[in-house]
């Protein structure tokens, strides 16, 4: 759906994106991932002929962009950072205009095509309010609703839950992956890694311009090879499994093992009581961490105050 | 994407408002007029200015001479500035280049839609002057007066053939500059052709002002910057010095369409007013393009 070969762009001295050779298969919920600043929105402008590279090749739905990019752009559906509309006219009124400035939007099917996007994204209800009145989290759906309105194949959404409150975050996800059932490869970017996390099949990691990791999540996250288990009795459970335990943390013990069956067993046997046990996998932070190789405050903008957010709050531009 | 364009044109605000606010001047300007009954003498002031108490018919004319040099060019300067640098401050302008929309045919639809609005706000200055002229100047009330008899003024426009010496009497036929009469079918004729030469002539401020907006992400800033170019030019025609640029200016022949009402038209200068408006037209927007096609749209 999307590959892009050694794309590199530089802006005067400063290079933005550095050959990054993207692979986005067809069926896809690929999350882009990295801190602000690391080239995510350039690299999104340039797939959607916005920005022109300084090298390399980009290819879309098997075309290349920029010189075939008229031809790519009426199947996709674009959310570039935030969404953009004309504030004295009412959401619908908007829609209608920027279908109406296009191709592929025909003229007979433009209002049951609006409709059916605002009811997708939870803005049915709306009435001729003009977008000046609108919140921060109804314009964010009226932009997903705008990317919408074509029905496209293919839907490149640059950080598309931004201003959302968890329940509007919860929805987005829940669209997005209906949309993904029915057919729409989903390409986003993001800083927010428990959205990626919940929502992507396959993510990629930008680091200052570079695309450090790019992988299917589910190979990223498969079991360590420990168990995490959490006990009343530590010492007991420490002394059965003598040996196997890597770490211990007061009740919790990490147990080098494959097969928590087995592990299980022995305990139980021994009459230690286990309150929980659990395949250890690798978070998606520890993976993104590990391969930028920077510490947490380092995951966003250097010198920002936004930087050290907890990740906690799904409304923090730089939560890592 | 033409009638996108149009449609956000009459579908705002500031559209009608700044049409409202050009047509106010030659308003209070007939007000003044008809309460004081003094116009200005033959050959001073604005052009047709003299001759409107005794020719409320003639009040479009004088109009069109006072929105001339500063109100109709900056708000053509200040639509065709925001045309695309506020499209590009506001992100709608990824959104349309996304839809997507060729950056040429967003360049054109643009030039268009300003040579709309200022098509319409010459059509509404014609209209509502005629109005204000026939309702509070005009001969009738002139006449009851005593009002001296007033000279058509052609004075101010320069390179004219012919200074225009024609005194009017009132109540008499409209004449033309140059002292035959004019019938009323001339006289429409002729509005006409000034109403069309002065939207021609705004074309220049229009292509510079939308060059400027490709450049820059600033309304504000191409807005004035075309507007420097415009007094720069202005100032420039009147300065003998400058004599050898001068046929090349943009504001050169921007008061030729008062030889439309001349007795017979004198052609010269307005061929030339056209053709000086092409040019800049042609090289501006040429200039635009050159600039919009390749330029990384970040904003």
């Amino acid at each position: 759906m999307i590959t892009t070969q050694n794309l590199t762009k530089r802006f005067g001295h400063v290079t933005a994106v550095s050959d990054v050779s993207l692979d986005v298969r067809e069926g896809d919920r690929y999350g882009l991932l990295g801190p602000n600043g690391s080239g995510k929105t350039t690299l999104v402008r340039m797939l959607l002929g916005l920005v022109y590279a300084t090298s390399g090749e980009i290819s879309v739905l098997g075309h290349r962009v920029p010189r075939h990019v008229h031809r790519v752009l009426p199947e996709i559906g674009a959310l570039i950072e935030e969404p953009a509309a004309y504030p004295h006219l009412s959401g619908r009124a908007n829609l209608r205009l920027l279908d109406a400035a296009g191709p592929h939007g025909a003229r007979r099917t433009r209002r049951s095509r609006v409709d059916e996007a605002l009811e997708q994204v939870g803005l049915a209800g709306i009435d001729r309010r003009p977008v000046r009145n609108y919140s921060l989290g109804m314009r964010q759906r009226l932009g997903l609703a705008a990317a919408l309105v074509r029905r496209p194949r293919l839907l490149i959404l640059d950080e598309p839950t931004n201003g959302l409150d968890p329940r509007g975050i919860r929805d987005i996800r829940d669209l997005l992956i209906s949309l993904n059932d029915s057919g729409v490869t989903v390409f986003l970017s993001s800083h927010l890694l428990p959205e990626v996390s919940a929502l992507c099949t396959r993510i990629g990691v930008l680091d200052s311009g570079h695309l450090v990791l790019q992988e299917q999540l589910a190979a990223l996250q498969k079991p360590t090879g420990r168990v995490q288990i959490s006990t009343d009795d530590p010492e007991r459970a420490a002394a059965t499994l003598d040996g196997l335990v890597e770490s211990r943390d007061g009740a919790d013990l990490v147990v080098r093992s494959a097969d928590p069956a087995a592990l299980n067993a022995r305990l139980v046997a021994a009459g230690v009581p286990v309150r929980s046990l659990a395949v250890q996998r690798r978070s998606l932070e520890e993976i993104v961490l590990d391969v930028t190789g920077a510490g947490s405050d380092q995951f966003g903008v250097p010198g920002s105050e936004e930087a050290a957010a907890p990740p906690a709050d799904p409304q923090d531009r730089d939560a890592s | 994407m033409i009638t996108v364009e149009l449609f956000k044109l009459v579908r705002r605000l500031r559209t009608w408002l700044s049409i409202a606010l050009i047509c106010a001047l030659p308003l209070a300007v007939a007000i003044f007029i008809a309460v004081t009954h003094l116009a200005p003498p033959p050959g001073e002031g604005s052009a047709f200015l003299s001759a409107v108490l005794n020719h409320g018919q003639l009040y479009p004319a004088a109009a069109l001479a006072l929105v001339l040099p500063v109100f109709l060019p900056v708000a053509v300067a200040v639509m065709a500035g925001d045309s695309v640098a506020g499209e590009a401050t506001s992100g709608t302008l990824r959104y349309v280049l996304a839809r997507p929309v060729s950056r040429t045919r967003l360049l054109v639809a643009k030039l268009i839609a300003v040579i709309t609005f200022t098509l319409l706000a010459v059509v509404a200055v014609t209209v509502t002057s005629y109005a204000t002229g026939v309702l509070i100047l005009g001969p009738s009330r002139a006449a009851a007066v005593g009002t001296p008899p007033g000279g058509l003024s052609g004075s101010i426009a320069p390179g004219a053939g012919g200074a225009p010496t024609a005194g009017l009497q009132a109540g008499v036929a409209i004449t033309s500059l140059s002292g035959t009469p004019l019938t009323t079918l001339e006289l429409v004729e002729r509005v006409l052709g000034a109403m069309a030469f002065i939207t021609v002539s705004m074309l220049g401020v229009a292509a510079i002002a939308l060059f400027l907006s490709t450049l820059t992400d600033s309304a504000l800033g191409a807005a004035l910057g075309s507007l420097a170019a415009l007094v720069g030019s202005e100032i420039l025609v009147t300065l003998n010095a400058a004599s050898a640029v001068q046929p090349y200016l943009p504001t050169r022949y921007w008061l030729a369409w008062i030889d439309f009402f001349r007795q017979p038209i004198l052609w010269r200068d307005i061929q030339r007013g056209f053709a000086i408006q092409a040019v800049y037209v042609v090289v501006f927007l040429a200039a635009a393009w050159a600039n919009f096609a390749t330029k990384d749209i970040t904003t």
